[in-house]
């Protein structure tokens, strides 16, 4: 066959062009990631010999019921929970006026400087991030200095450090959502609410938080399970605090089987977010 | 709805409030590169460059440095084939389960990077039986940057819409001569602002990467972690964090001009 009847084959038959075309992103994305995913799930259920470390392929519960059983794991998960929800509960009360002032206040042109200034930090290292907040965080650090001024002092590393990094690093990633559904929102709208004698704040909770809930919900998503999921923070601002990727973290080289079965508790945790998340339909905005 | 002065004064003051907040810990990793002293005490003591001279002949930085640039040139160029095709795929064609395709190249970004890590690094080791190192780093760093790459693909090929493709194929060029004469041009710049995107988030990639790559393997992330709790390293860091902030922040300011539409590229990350 030579190239050209190829090419015509080929426009006359749209669903081997389909296949074609994704025959090598599929392979991949299934092959590493969802496998790999169903291993983690399977490894989850094995177990391994206490004499030689070696990895027992046979099914057992015993992971499953050391988590949910040992008093650890059930602090550590509340913590982790409690870190994550509450940088999200951050973020969002960050997010609600920032993102209203960028979409609906400022001018055309300041609005795009602010979407890039709100932008490029997002994409700045995560690990820089937690490091800038180490020393800001420090004793004598910059934190001290200026709460110094007004009284008041660092929080020092633990808990509320490690809320702080996070909310600071995950902020972006929720403003952003929240600003571009600001931005959908008609200004008619707001216009219509404001003639029939709406005042500010009744339009605004009636009107156009109502139509912000998805952009907000869909960056909640990410400052939550990424929350969920941090072990690097921890270690650096976290003092002596663990999370749940901690233990992960240092079950991996010893004991993988219980590893894979702790990384199953973010995974739920998400699993039960996005399900309460799913009707306000802010999945189709990820 | 009319908005009252001190509500817009109000507000705008949080906005400034929140990006003051935003960019001071990152210019306080630039000032404490320069800072005499080494601890990271608030005012710094003077100025020196002594750490960005030492950090310039630190022979671990520099290898670290080379070893992320090659990791995300390898991730960004796997990134680019396998995000453009499926892009192609996704924007150009409805089938059945395209639901399930489009969840399946978002997750590896949206699960926490500590279940994509040890999934990845539990599969390489202990099921395909394949050493952590080099070539699984690059795999991992591919399979989360796919998503940077399609996206922007994705809202290219949207755009364009269909009809020079058509009017290409009705004056009949073949499919090949039409994608290379036609839709390739016209996905140049998307190309180039996910290529960016993908070799930024892989270059700073620090979760997924402790776990896939092995011990013999340090990317500059890796690097800053080990040195971090060193003694007398610390201010050396500091001069490498500074390198990685601008190393990762300079791919999206020159993406954001390269793709018109900026939320674009803040839907590179979703």
């Amino acid at each position: 066959m030579t190239l050209s009847s190829i090419s015509s084959t080929l426009s006359r038959r749209p669903g081997i062009r389909l296949g074609l075309l994704l025959a090598a992103p599929l392979t991949w994305l299934v092959l590493v990631y969802v496998v790999a995913l169903a291993a983690l799930l399977v490894t989850a259920f094995w177990t391994i010999d206490s004499f030689t470390n070696e990895l027992e392929r046979t099914f057992t519960l015993d992971n499953i019921r050391e988590i949910t059983g040992e008093a650890l794991y059930r602090t550590v998960t509340l913590r982790t929970l409690g870190v994550a929800l509450l940088v999200t509960l951050i973020d969002c009360a960050i997010a609600l006026p920032v993102g209203f002032y960028m979409a609906k206040i400022a001018s055309r042109r300041s609005r795009h400087l602010l979407v890039i200034a709100f932008l490029m930090p997002l994409w700045a290292s995560y690990l820089v991030k937690a490091l800038a907040w180490r020393s800001l965080l420090s004793h004598g650090g910059l934190l001290d200095w200026a709460g110094g001024l007004v009284g008041l002092g660092s929080p020092g590393f633990g808990f509320t450090a490690i809320v702080l990094t996070q909310a600071y690093i995950w902020l972006p990633y929720v403003i952003l959502p929240v600003y571009a559904a600001y931005e959908r929102v008609p200004d008619s709208l707001l216009d219509a609410a404001g003639d029939l004698g709406a005042r500010p704040a009744l339009t605004f909770r009636t009107v156009v938080l109502p139509l912000v809930v998805p952009g907000l919900v869909a960056g909640s998503i990410f400052s939550f399970s990424l929350t969920m999921g941090d072990y690097i923070t921890v270690n650096i601002v976290g003092g002596a605090n663990q999370m749940l990727g901690n233990l992960v973290y240092i079950n991996s080289g010893s004991n993988l089987p219980l590893a894979a079965a702790i990384a199953l508790i973010p995974i739920v945790v998400i699993m039960i977010y996005l399900a309460l998340v799913r009707r306000t339909g802010a999945l189709e905005n990820l | 709805m009319t908005i009252s002065r001190s509500t817009r004064r109000l507000l705008a003051a949080v906005t400034g409030l929140v990006l003051v907040v935003l960019y001071a810990p990152l210019a306080l990793v630039v000032v404490n590169s320069f800072n005499t002293s080494q601890a990271l005490t608030w005012p710094p003591s003077g100025f020196t460059t002594q750490w960005w001279q030492r950090a310039a002949v630190n022979p671990g930085a520099h290898d670290a440095i080379l070893t992320s640039l090659t990791v995300a040139a390898c991730a960004t160029v796997m990134a680019l084939v396998l995000g453009t095709l499926l892009g192609l795929a996704m924007q150009r064609y409805s089938f059945f389960g395209k639901d399930t395709v489009n969840l399946l190249v978002v997750l590896p970004i949206a699960l926490p990077g500590i279940v994509t890590g040890i999934a990845l690094s539990n599969a390489f080791s202990s099921i395909l039986g394949v050493r952590l190192g080099f070539f699984t780093l690059v795999v991992a760093h591919a399979t989360f940057c796919i998503v940077t790459v399609f996206n922007n693909v994705q809202a290219r090929l949207r755009r364009m819409g269909g009809n020079l493709e058509e009017a290409s194929a009705d004056l009949g060029a073949g499919m090949w001569t039409t994608f290379r004469l036609v839709t390739l041009p016209q996905l140049r710049s998307a190309l180039l602002a996910g290529g960016l995107l993908a070799f930024a988030l892989s270059f700073d990639e620090i979760i997924v990467t402790t776990f896939a790559a092995g011990p013999g393997v340090t990317t500059l992330p890796v690097w800053i972690l080990t040195n971090l709790f060193r003694p007398g390293q610390a201010p050396i860091v500091n001069v490498v964090a500074v390198v990685m902030i601008v190393v990762s922040v300079a791919p999206i300011w020159l993406a954001q001009r390269l793709s018109s539409d900026p939320t674009d590229t803040t839907r590179a990350i979703h």
